[in-house]
């Protein structure tokens, strides 16, 4: 049988979903069986690839830079699915959306006191006032809520769209 | 005519019950599940939060089920595809709303609208939420409230003006601006009424009302037993 072939993008997130996808433990033997990884912060690969089937996006849209790369990951995958909370409500990033990106850096970086006063901005792209979930700019095929989503969870909804599996019930919520 | 014995049908199930009774209670009798939020047995119903809204044959409109008496012959249906459309529709409102971040909520895991969601099916929310700027009042000694997690089910006014006789909860403004003010809107903790029981803390399904020191997930809601309250006062008055 034919590789399918996985990807995974990590946009505004803490990295926490990516942690759970790598606590499926053994299991990540059974899935390297039946994927190859061509994109993931966790392999050493540039630019998102052409022809993806599944890709699992980990993290809310903060930046244009984030959008651009979630514009190409569902150009180029056949099956995108929201992984973990941020993804899918925008949770933790997005509790700055009732004071906007602004005032937040203010607070963090220059109200506290700290030794070294200053926003960071070289290099990185903006922030935009409002971090927003993945489909309020794309098409999602599955969203897996949770912070982050069981590894449990991340397997069964894995090994179910590698196998066609046509009912996937994923116990998983908000929030855990 | 209170002790006369009604028959109906709820989802194909012939049930029966008083003619003072109503459906949500003839339909949770005969386990038949209606999902609330805004009702709490014990409190008297207001029929606002409309999740348990219900289908009646023969009646265009649809009802809610704890403020609806059954009457002889009638014919309910609880679980429609399009009951469940509103049911999900009502729950990503609600979420949109207000600031509800279940990750880092005192009551994760153990919160009616999360759990709502999970046994809707609510995957995401459609709408985009309005992230409102509001207010944590911490002034009380031992309990906040968060204006953020609030779904304004109104259980907290009920409980503390029916059950504890306080009535330091009230609702102010309207629609989107509603916000439970304490007395005439004062800071919680200059309430001149409130004597702090926690009864409104207890009955809030959410993590809106909370008691201080609690972190993420450890608030633990026990429900007062209402309805054993309001058995035992209505035997002393006797």
């Amino acid at each position: 049988m034919k590789k399918r072939r996985l990807a995974t993008l990590w946009l505004d997130g803490c990295s926490g979903c990516h942690m759970s996808l790598l606590d499926t433990d053994e299991r990540l033997l059974d899935l390297a069986a039946q994927v190859d990884m061509v994109f993931s912060p966790l392999a050493d690969i540039k630019e998102f690839p052409e022809q993806v089937d599944v890709v699992c996006i980990e993290g809310a849209v903060s930046s244009a830079e984030d959008e651009a790369r979630l514009h190409r990951a569902r150009r180029h995958s056949k099956l995108l699915i929201a992984m973990g909370d941020c993804a899918v409500t925008g949770n933790i990033p997005a509790m700055r959306n009732v004071h906007g990106a602004d005032a937040m850096l203010r607070s963090v970086y220059l109200e506290r006191e700290p030794l070294q006063a200053q926003i960071p901005g070289t290099n990185l792209p903006p922030l935009r006032d409002k971090s927003l979930p993945l489909h309020h700019f794309v098409h999602v095929d599955l969203f897996i809520p949770g912070c982050p989503p069981a590894a449990d969870t991340l397997f069964t909804a894995l090994n179910g769209l590698l196998t066609g599996t046509a009912d996937l019930r994923l116990d998983t919520r908000f929030g855990a | 005519m209170s002790d006369t014995i009604l028959t109906l049908t709820i989802d194909g199930q012939p049930v029966s019950g008083l003619a003072t009774e109503t459906i949500l209670q003839i339909a949770r009798e005969n386990k038949i599940d209606i999902p609330t939020l805004c009702y709490l047995e014990g409190l008297s119903a207001v029929g606002s939060c409309r999740l348990c809204m219900v289908e009646i044959e023969g009646s265009p409109k649809l009802h809610p089920a704890c403020v609806t008496l059954i009457q002889e012959g009638m014919v309910v249906t609880t679980q429609t595809e399009r009951l469940q459309g509103y049911r999900r529709n009502i729950v990503q409102l609600l979420f949109a709303e207000r600031n509800h971040v279940c990750s880092v909520c005192v009551s994760n895991g153990h919160c009616e609208l999360q759990e709502l969601a999970h046994k809707l099916g609510v995957d995401h929310i459609a709408f985009p939420g309005c992230y409102p700027e509001l207010e944590v009042d911490a002034s009380h000694r031992r309990f906040v409230l968060d204006h953020n997690r609030c779904v304004l089910c109104t259980r907290c006014v009920r409980v503390c003006a029916e059950i504890e006789g306080a009535h330091t909860w009230d609702v102010k403004n309207r629609g989107m601006r509603s916000r439970i003010v304490a007395d005439l809107d004062t800071p919680w903790g200059d309430s001149a009424t409130c004597t702090g029981c926690g009864k409104c803390v207890h009955v809030c399904p959410t993590g809106a009302l909370s008691e201080k020191g609690k972190s993420v997930a450890e608030m633990l809601k026990k429900r007062p037993s209402l309805p054993y309250l309001v058995a035992n006062r209505t035997e002393e008055r006797q």
